[in-house]
This record gives structure tokens, C-alpha cells and sequence, in this order.
């Protein structure tokens, strides 16, 4: 190419379409970067021949001074541009080559990254707390640990009382302050107490939380959960106990037509008192929910009896409501279809993997989960 | 409680259905548990007769017989040894489902002849295991006769499960009440219980010597009968007792009996020629002894209720009678007991001795006051009607407890504490129906409930028995009313945090666990602080013996578990209580974890050595920790880390992350006697965080202060500090950023090295510290100029030397 390009700066501007020639042609047979930069140097460079017969401009004639350098640099631009070109060209090359040596096999696992799990325990308070939220109701606590009064008498609940063996209580070795019994709370209930005592009425509340009886088979634990509902204003009555309730199974188990059914029942804390039936099948051993015509009870409620309220300092004479206990392991149970009660608190992995939900599933109704 | 549909409609005159009376017992909360129909089951079988019984053409051991049904002669094919022609049996139809083989019958032809139903065996109806012939029965069986009628089986079997307040209805008359009450038929009279009068008087006399506690036997009532003939009671009284479960003993037991479930009102009948002197009602003494018709020997305690006489204790009052007075087939005198016992007492001393009698199911449900008297005339008449003999004249002591009160019912009241809208007429109806005297006067109910409704005390109560018998059904739904127009929140911050807390470790890949708040003394032990655990008095087993003092006790067992399925790796966490105190804020919550094993199994782009992740190390739970705090807005740039965490975890492999004086959590590596007492060998780390100790905002809504973003670009120096290897690593960092704080932004370890190349007992720190220029580029003399003042600072604050 040295000779070339000497050829060229000996050359005459006449001879400018040689050199364009002679430039074109070396950078189409540039057939790597590093030539192509070569190609570049050698015509562009300080020291190239488009460069050189620039600078032989000068000693021309303004008139043909002026014609030749328009048609140099014209040829300049057009050797640049079709080093630029050819450089896209090398590169995409490259770049092609360099792919095609780099391949990942993709197959392969990636690096573990474990997945955590909410309880479905957890999950089924959430969604409750989202449904009863809807409603007005806020959440109320108590202890575990509680006193005779609460769990019972405050609840008209008297010693002796039979109901109390229904409840089959954890009692601790250690006594209260004045001697009363310590327990452990047989039922979400003593936070209605707890609540009527220090909020006073009128309230909406659910309460859920840890359970307690000293029961254990195939259909009990020695600890379960359960969320307490209580209302207490001047107005509530049994139809507001029905709509409140029918409206949250609906919502909760997602079934639009759901059956609810109130039966009479009795519970010493309540009067009127009911128990609540939804619409089931169990045709061929298969639990569904629905207007099947077959009945389950999930729940226990009633208006709140007069001796609890006085008992809790309102006055039953202006203020009433209604009351319901729930078992939250029951519920998840029928929802998920969860078929053991006492699987719920063994800590299984395999358990938790395949029946907990992703962390961040927080229950929406208006986000519709 | 159990009854049959025939023995209810002694009481009630219906035409309802089976299926309609279930369903409106359940309506009325008299919950059927159960309805056991044998007439149902047996309804096409019939008596036959079989006319002829020949050899079958093809077969040995087969007859061809001709069956008269009553209705047609079919011909089948029998193989029972026992077919012959003139006996009695029972024929299945063809289409018939026969209940000992769960098969429905179908038309055949066996060896080439045809065969039209089947004459069955006890085992193929279900009734015993006897498959040696067909059923033979008497010559007087009438053909075609429904099988069930004639084994007295048509009787539809209705189980309820009674509520604690409903003693009244646990008799048949109590049931059949209530239904007429609800409009499914009328209630019958029942002249059984008019008085009936006596021929002489009872040699024995009833004694009451409860002082002062006459409510334990407030009333009794005696008769004596003479000259009686005791043994088998008449068919349909044994059926019936069949039905609902009693074995018929004798006639005189069977009528105490048949009187308990008739009408709810417990009886026992002594033999009075056993009897020594007069029965009294007292208390046991503590230790007495009787052996009772269950034919076991109880120890009585004082406080408990007894029927005595000169001899000792002749029956446990409201539980169960005594052998050595009852009644046999020889007995000609019996001396009647129809007393009222007290609820709670019968209650605990039925609880006390384990005795669950069919009188104590009643008299701690609360008997009828006044069936002490009514129930003596019941008895009476059917002792002398069945056993014959002749009657005393009643013999008492006590007197009947004033039940009368008058309770107001204001109309209104069903509508708005009920929800259902009924007239005052309506409500009066109903409460009469149900046995009350009612009245609707000046716009009140005035109602008197009756005897038998003890459970009934206020307007409430009245309220539920309106609706009830109208039906819950009935009252219209309505849909909770808004409070505002949008919901408030649901939870308070502290609640909301619970929610967040399980949300933010499980994103961080750990499993939720909710584990038994009780757990092992033996293990919990080991993890008490300062208080022993709160023991549980009546614990379901020794295993669950104590409340958790930290809920780490729980997941440590948890984690052992796994183990032992053969997990080795894993990360499982758990929002809780523990428990320090039976005081209600020494129950504390808090958010613990565990991580077992390794970061995650071997992995092909793990390093080549052995492929295995690294193992979970103090670093991990002190970042969940982190994590979390910073997911509940604890201001985690102001914690400290102090050496101090509890004595479970490993003294120098553990610390306490602080606000302050509060402790936020603990973190670290187990204690390896914690692990040896688990038996684990693989690495395990854990954490605490005290979700009631992290501060609440301040403010309901978290305004940003402006974002200020730096024009000029941030200059980082590197330093390596040479100090003892006691020296926390947190130190030097802290005497680096107090050369400069405006201009110290950032201080961040890289590098910790400790071994050959530096001096021993010293390890080198390093750290790159970040400036921000605010105005203007710092030059370089202004950089020398900080750099040295962090050399200073920490040479000042940590004796510790830059390396050079």
C-alpha cells in the first residue's frame, strides 16, 4: 500500500480518482479491526495520501486550488465514511465470533434461594382481620394467661356451672394475686370482657388469638385459635348478627350463594344464642362448599346476654349486641383443604412448604386476594 | 337424648313427616344428631310362607321353591339347608337392597332356572352373623306382613343433642311441646298424671337432715307398693327401651326408666323388705362406701347427696341407686323415690365419681320441681298396671320449691334485640304454646314461665323463646351498618407490625411455624431467664408441662424434629408469645427464627472443594435481625451491638442489638449444651426480636424531609488499622466517622484479618471511609487533612496504629 499511496502523493490532483479508487478498495479488504485502523492511518493519518494531497493544495492555483480541494474533501468524507461502514461491519463480525465461543448452559439450576411460607394460620387471621376490617370492627388482644373472672365468671359462667367442664381448662400451678385460679384462656372470649371493660361501649371488635383446652385426639389440639367478634352500641339486633355473619363466610369462603344457617343453640354468654351451619356436600367423601343441601357447623354466636354486660360495667338497660367465637384452624381447614387438625402445629417442612402462602400474599379485598 | 317417631306421637297428635319433625327440631334447637330409620332399610321385606320346596334339576344342593308373599306366588331358588316347604321366612324382592351384603338384588337364573327374589339369612339382613339357613320363623307369623313391624322395628330412632338449659326437653313430652309450640301438631293430655289415690300408709318415711343446705334435696316424695309382681316388662315398653338404647331388666326397673325418658323425671324404686328403718336424705361421710346398680363400689366424699337408711347408704341422690336395696324378680314391696336434687351438687358429684347416669344427665339439666309430685302418680299407675299390688298413700319431706315469677316481656323487644318483627299477640301465642301463662296488659307481655323451665330469667330469654319457635329463619339479615364512610383501621401499629414482621422473614426464605405456647419443663429449663416457667397444673402430658419461656424452646424441638426426617438445612421462624410472668405484660412478643445447616444445598457453582454452601453463621441472624427492625421502622443506624445475650446462646458467638438502654433483640449461635441437650450436631444460629420494645412513630403521617442530592461527586480513602483483637470492629468505625462529621458520610468495613502476617493478639481492620463535598471539589490537601484526622481519631479511641 506504501507504494500506492506514493504513487498517489506524486500524483496530480487529476489523478484523484486513482487515489479514491485505491482507498476504497483497501478498506474493503480490510478484513480486521486492526487493518481496517491501518487502512485509516494510511489515508487519513497526518501522514496519509488523502492528508498529502491536501497539503500539495497549497501550491496550486487559487482557481484549481479551489476545485481541488471541494473534490478532496469530498473524498475525504466519503474514505471516512466507508471506513466507519466497514468498521461496523469488522465489528459486528466480532462481535458475532465472540458469541458464538460464548454459551452458558442454562439448564443448570440456579443458585438455591429458599423460599419462605406464611402459616396458614396467619394468613386466615389476616384474612379475617381484612373482612371484619371492611366492617368497622378493629382488633382487640388479651393474654393467654388469664383469670377465672374473665375466662368465666364475667361471662356468666359461675363456678360449678357445667359448661365449665365443657371447656376441659389448663389451670396453673401458680394462683393470682388474691387467689383466684390462673388459666389458660378456653376461649377468645375474655377479651370481650377486656374490651367492654376498658373501651366501653359502643364497639365493634374481633379478637383473635391463641386457645386452650386440655383436649387432644384426632379432631383437637391442646392449643388452637379462634377469633371472638363482639358489638355492643344501642341498636344492634339479630338481624345485623345474621347480615354480619353471612356477609363474612360468603366473602371469606368466596362462595357468592353460600347457604348460612342459624340454629337455636345455647352458650351461658349469650341470649338468644345460635349456631351457624353453612351448605355442604359430602358425596363421596368429599368435603365442597355450597347449596348442597347437607349442612356444616362452623360457629357459635348470639346476642350479648344483659349479665355480661352489666358484668363488664354497661348498662344493659341502653346497650346490647351480639357476640360470635370462631375456630380459625377450622375455617382454613374447609378453605385450603386441609385435612388434619394437628398437623397445623408440628412444624413439618414439607407441611408449611405446601400448604403456606408466599410472603407477600397480604389478603385485599379491594386488591381482590 | 334419643326417641322413636311413635313413641313422640303418644304425645303429639301431627301428620308432619319424619323429615319434617328432624327439621324442625333443628330449627328449634333441639339439634338432631342423627335420625336411624329401620323401617326404611327394611321396608320391602315381608313374611312369606313357602308353599313348596323341591329339588333343583341341576344342582344338589339347591331347591326350587314357591313363595306365597301375601300379595303373589314367586319362585326362587334357594340354597339354605333349612327350605322346606310350610315354614315361615322372609322374602326379598327382586330390586331390594340387602343390607348384610350391601347388594341390590337382582332377577336370575340359576342353573337354568330363573329365580325371582330371595329368602334371606340374619346376616344377610343385618341383624347377626347366623348365615347357616334362611330365616325360620314362627308358625304364626302373618304372611305378608312388613318385616320390620313384625320384629317391632318401624320406629324411626331420633337422636338430639340436648344444650346444657334444655332439661325439659329431655323427655318425650318436653320435645313433643316444643314442636306444638312451633305449629307441627297439638300437645295430647296426659291423665297419667292425675293424683291417684293410696290404700294405706307407707311404713317408711322420708327424713331430711341437710342442714343448712335444704337446696341439695329441697323436696321428695315416696310411695309404697305391696304386694307386686316383678319381671319382664310388656314387649312394647322393652322395644322402646331398646330403641333408645336401655336393656329391660324387670318390670318395675323398666318403668323408672321408661318414666325418665317418657317425661324427664328420674326415679328408683327400692325393695323396701331391704330397707332398714326409714330412708333419710343426707351427706356422705367422707369415706362412706356403696356399691352401686352398675355393680361398682364408690367411696363418697362429704358434700355429696345420699339416699340412706339405718344400714348405710342406699343410693347416691340423682346418680344411681344402691345393689343391696334394688329391686329383682323376687321383690313383692317397693318403696318409690321421686325426689329433687340440686344441679351443681348431682353435676360435681356425678363429675367426682365418673358416673354418667341418665338421672344425673337430668338432674343437672334442672328437673321439674313439680313432677315430684306428677311423677309419683305416673309411676304409681304404672306399677300397679304392670306389676299389680297396691299403692300407699304418698309419703314426703321438704316442700316444693317456689318456682312461680313473673317475668316482662315488652312486644317491642322481639324486633329490636331479636331482628324479627312479630305482633304482641303472636309473642303471647307462642309463650302459651310453650307452657307460660302470659297476659298482654298496659302493652307488656306479663309471662310466668312454667315449672319445667327453669332456664328461663329475663326479657332476653323470652325474646329467644318468640323467635326460636317462629324460627331464626325468619328474621331478615341485614348487613352491617357503616360507621364512616371509609374503614378505619383495623389495627393499631403494634398489631400491623405482627402482619409485617411473618411477611418480612418469610421474604427472607424462612418457613412460618406456630408451635405449642407449652412445652418440656426439662427443656425449658435451660432457656429460663431469671423466672422459673409458669407451670401448667393439669398438663396433657409431661412433654407440655410448662409455658415456653422462649418461643426458641419451641423451634429448637421443632428444628430437632426435622432433623430426624432427614431435612438438614433449613430456616423456620415463628411470631409469638413466650412467657416471663402470669402477670399480663409478662406475656411478651416477640419474632424468633432459627437457621439449621448450611445458606443451601451443594450446588455446582458452590467452590469445587466440596460444593457445599458456607454454614449459616451469627452474620445471618444478626442481618434477619436487621432486616426486620428496619422492615418495622426501628431506626437501625442508632442500634448498638453489646456482648450480653442471654445464657441459651453461645457466650462469644452471640449479642444483644440496642436502642438505647431497650434491648431489640438477641442474636447468635446456639449454646452447644443447648445443642447437645437436642442432640444436634449441625450448625444452628437464632434470633429474638422484641416487637413490643420497637419504638412507635411519632407521627401518624411520615413527611420526608427534602432529598438534598449532592452535585459533586463522593471521594473514598482506604485505611487498614492495626488493633488488639479484643477491640470491637464497630469502635473503629465509630472513631473514624467522628474525624469529620459533616464530611464523613460512610464508613464500611472490607477486610478483618487476623494470622501469620501481623502481630499476635492484634488483627488488622480495614475501612473505607467516604467524603462528601458539599460546596466545592475537595483538593488534595483537604483530603490529607481529614484522612490524618481519622488516623488520629482512631489511634485516640482504639490505641489502634495504620498499617503502613
Amino acid at each position: 500500500m506504501d507504494e500506492s499511496m506514493n504513487q498517489i502523493t506524486a500524483t496530480a490532483a487529476g489523478s484523484l480518482a486513482e487515489l479514491r479508487e485505491a482507498a476504497l478498495a483497501a478498506c474493503a479488504q480490510a478484513a480486521d479491526l486492526e487493518a481496517l485502523e491501518a487502512v485509516r492511518i494510511a489515508q487519513l493519518g497526518k501522514k496519509g495520501a488523502v492528508s498529502q494531497a491536501m497539503k500539495a493544495l497549497g501550491a496550486m492555483a487559487p482557481e484549481e486550488r479551489r476545485s481541488a480541494g471541494q473534490a478532496l474533501n469530498a473524498l475525504k468524507e466519503e474514505v471516512t465514511a466507508a471506513i466507519e461502514a466497514r468498521r461496523a461491519v469488522l465489528e459486528e463480525e466480532a462481535l458475532a465470533r465472540a458469541l458464538e465461543a460464548d454459551r452458558l448452559d442454562l439448564t443448570l439450576p440456579v443458585r438455591p434461594q429458599p423460599q419462605g411460607a406464611i402459616h396458614p394460620i396467619s394468613q386466615t387471621i389476616d384474612e379475617i382481620i381484612e373482612i371484619f376490617g371492611q366492617m368497622g370492627f378493629a382488633v382487640a388482644e388479651g393474654p393467654d394467661i388469664e383469670d377465672d373472672f374473665r375466662n368465666f365468671t364475667a361471662l356468666n359462667i359461675p363456678p360449678e356451672h357445667p359448661a365449665r367442664q365443657m371447656h376441659d381448662t389448663f389451670y396453673l400451678e401458680e394462683q393470682g394475686a388474691d387467689g383466684a385460679a390462673m388459666l389458660l384462656r378456653t376461649h377468645t372470649s375474655p377479651v370481650q370482657v377486656r374490651a367492654l371493660t376498658s373501651r366501653g361501649a359502643p364497639l365493634r371488635v374481633i379478637a383473635p388469638g391463641r386457645t386452650y383446652r386440655c383436649d387432644s385426639d384426632m379432631t383437637h389440639t391442646p392449643m388452637f385459635h379462634q377469633v371472638e367478634g363482639l358489638v355492643v352500641d344501642k341498636t344492634t339486633h339479630m338481624g345485623h348478627l345474621k347480615g354480619c355473619l353471612i356477609d363474612f363466610v360468603r366473602t371469606f369462603f368466596g362462595v357468592d350463594d353460600l347457604p348460612v344457617r342459624f340454629r337455636p343453640s345455647f352458650f351461658p354468654f349469650t341470649e338468644p344464642s345460635a349456631e351457624v351451619d353453612i351448605g355442604c356436600s359430602r358425596k363421596g367423601g368429599e368435603l365442597r362448599l355450597g347449596n348442597y343441601g347437607d349442612w356444616l357447623e362452623i360457629l357459635g354466636c348470639g346476642m350479648v346476654h344483659p349479665k355480661v354486660l352489666a358484668n363488664c360495667g354497661v348498662d344493659p338497660a341502653e346497650y346490647q349486641g351480639f357476640a360470635f367465637g370462631m375456630g380459625i384452624e377450622r375455617i382454613a381447614m374447609l378453605k385450603y383443604g386441609i385435612p388434619d387438625l394437628r398437623t397445623f402445629f408440628e412444624a413439618d417442612l414439607r407441611w408449611l412448604r405446601h400448604y403456606g402462602f408466599p410472603a407477600l400474599g397480604l389478603p385485599s379485598l379491594v386488591r381482590g386476594q | 337424648m334419643k326417641l322413636t317417631l311413635n313413641w313422640l306421637r303418644d304425645h303429639l297428635d301431627t301428620t308432619a313427616t319424619l323429615d319434617e319433625i328432624a327439621e324442625r327440631l333443628t330449627a328449634l334447637g333441639l339439634e338432631v344428631e342423627g335420625v336411624d330409620d329401620p323401617a326404611a332399610k327394611y321396608a320391602p321385606f315381608v313374611i312369606a310362607r313357602v308353599v313348596s320346596a323341591e329339588q333343583h334339576p341341576n344342582a344338589d344342593r339347591l331347591r326350587v321353591c314357591v313363595v306365597d308373599t301375601g300379595r303373589e306366588q314367586v319362585q326362587v331358588v334357594c340354597g339354605a339347608p333349612n327350605a322346606r316347604a310350610g315354614m315361615k321366612g322372609v322374602f326379598a324382592p327382586v330390586g331390594s337392597w340387602i343390607p348384610g351384603t350391601g347388594i341390590e338384588l337382582k332377577q336370575g337364573v340359576i342353573r337354568g332356572v330363573e329365580s325371582n327374589g330371595m329368602l334371606v339369612s340374619e346376616r344377610e339382613m343385618g341383624l347377626s352373623d347366623d348365615h347357616e339357613g334362611i330365616i325360620d320363623l314362627p308358625a304364626d307369623a302373618p304372611v305378608g306382613q312388613r318385616f320390620a313391624t313384625f320384629l317391632g322395628l318401624d320406629d324411626p330412632v331420633i337422636e338430639i343433642a340436648l344444650t346444657p338449659d334444655r332439661g325439659d326437653c329431655a323427655g318425650v313430652r318436653g320435645i313433643a311441646r316444643d314442636l306444638a309450640a312451633s305449629g307441627l301438631g297439638t300437645l295430647k293430655p296426659d291423665p297419667r298424671m292425675a293424683p291417684l289415690a293410696g290404700s294405706f300408709d307407707s311404713p317408711i318415711a322420708w327424713k331430711r337432715d341437710l342442714p343448712g343446705h335444704d337446696e341439695a334435696c329441697p323436696f321428695v316424695v315416696g310411695r309404697y307398693f305391696r304386694g307386686v309382681r316383678n319381671g319382664p316388662s310388656p314387649k312394647w315398653m322393652q322395644d322402646r327401651l331398646r330403641a333408645v338404647g336401655l336393656r329391660p331388666i324387670s318390670a318395675l326397673v323398666d318403668i323408672t326408666n321408661y318414666v325418665t325418658m317418657d317425661l324427664g323425671r328420674p326415679l328408683h324404686v327400692f325393695d323396701a323388705d331391704k330397707v332398714k328403718g326409714d330412708l333419710v336424705m343426707r351427706f356422705a361421710r367422707d369415706g362412706e362406701t356403696v356399691e352401686a346398680l352398675n355393680g361398682r363400689t364408690y367411696t363418697l366424699r362429704d358434700g355429696m347427696t345420699v339416699i340412706a337408711d339405718d344400714s348405710g347408704v342406699a343410693a347416691i341422690g340423682g346418680i344411681m341407686g344402691g345393689e343391696p336395696t334394688g329391686c329383682t324378680d323376687e321383690t313383692t314391696n317397693v318403696f318409690l323415690e321421686v325426689a329433687l336434687f340440686d344441679p351443681l351438687r348431682t353435676a360435681a358429684t356425678g363429675r367426682a365419681l365418673a358416673i354418667d347416669s341418665d338421672a344425673r344427665y337430668r338432674f343437672e339439666r334442672g328437673v321439674d320441681p313439680e313432677s315430684a309430685l306428677w311423677g309419683a302418680e305416673v309411676a304409681a299407675r304404672l306399677i300397679l298396671e304392670l306389676c299389680g299390688g297396691e299403692a300407699s298413700r304418698p309419703v314426703s319431706a321438704g316442700a316444693m320449691p317456689a318456682w312461680q315469677r313473673t317475668l316482662i316481656l315488652r312486644p317491642e323487644r322481639v324486633m329490636s334485640l331479636g331482628g324479627l318483627d312479630v305482633p304482641a299477640e303472636r309473642s303471647v301465642t307462642v309463650l302459651r304454646g310453650l307452657g307460660f301463662q302470659a297476659e298482654l296488659k298496659a302493652g307488656v307481655i306479663e309471662a310466668v314461665p312454667p315449672s319445667w323451665r327453669a332456664d328461663v330469667e329475663g326479657e332476653a330469654d323470652l325474646v329467644e323463646e318468640v323467635v326460636r319457635v317462629i324460627g331464626y329463619d325468619a328474621i331478615p339479615p341485614v348487613s352491617m351498618p357503616k360507621l364512616t364512610a371509609m374503614p378505619a383501621p383495623a389495627v393499631t401499629e403494634p398489631q400491623r407490625r405482627v402482619s409485617l414482621a411473618k411477611r418480612a422473614l418469610a421474604a427472607r426464605g424462612m418457613l412460618e411455624a406456630v408451635t405449642y405456647s407449652f412445652t418440656d419443663s426439662r427443656l425449658a429449663a435451660a432457656f429460663a431467664g431469671d423466672n422459673a416457667p409458669i407451670r401448667l397444673a393439669n398438663p396433657i402430658s409431661s412433654e407440655l408441662d410448662v409455658m415456653r419461656p422462649s418461643i426458641l424452646v419451641s423451634l429448637a424441638a421443632a428444628a430437632r424434629r426435622n432433623l430426624d426426617r432427614g431435612h438438614d438445612s433449613f430456616s423456620l421462624f415463628e411470631v409469638g408469645p413466650a412467657y416471663e410472668t402470669t402477670s399480663d405484660d409478662g406475656q411478651r412478643l416477640i419474632a424468633a427464627g432459627i437457621r439449621v445447616g448450611t445458606t443451601g444445598p451443594r450446588h455446582w457453582a458452590e467452590p469445587a472443594a466440596n460444593r457445599i454452601a458456607r454454614a449459616w453463621d451469627a452474620y445471618d441472624a444478626k442481618a434477619d435481625c436487621l432486616a426486620l427492625l428496619e422492615a418495622l421502622g426501628a431506626p437501625v443506624a442508632n442500634l448498638q451491638v453489646t456482648t450480653d445475650a442471654p445464657g441459651y446462646y453461645h457466650p462469644g458467638r452471640a449479642a444483644t442489638l440496642r436502642l438505647g438502654k431497650a434491648e431489640l433483640a438477641w442474636f447468635g449461635d446456639l449454646h452447644p449444651r443447648i445443642l447437645r441437650l437436642l442432640d444436634i450436631d449441625a450448625p444452628v444460629v437464632a434470633f429474638e426480636v422484641f416487637l413490643e420494645r420497637i419504638p412507635l412513630p411519632k407521627q401518624k403521617v411520615a413527611t420526608r424531609p427534602l432529598l438534598k442530592p449532592q452535585p459533586l461527586q463522593p471521594v473514598a480513602r482506604d485505611f487498614a488499622f492495626l488493633v488488639d483483637a479484643a477491640v470491637p470492629a464497630e469502635k473503629v468505625v465509630r472513631a473514624a466517622r467522628t474525624a469529620d462529621k459533616t464530611l464523613i458520610t460512610a464508613v464500611d468495613v472490607f477486610d478483618v484479618y487476623q494470622g501469620d502476617r501481623i502481630e499476635a493478639g492484634k488483627k488488622s481492620v480495614a475501612i473505607a471511609v467516604t467524603l462528601q463535598p458539599e460546596e466545592r471539589t475537595l483538593t488534595d490537601a483537604e483530603i490529607d487533612a481529614v484522612a490524618a484526622k481519622v488516623v488520629a481519631q482512631v489511634e485516640k479511641q482504639t490505641g489502634g496504629t495504620l498499617r503502613g
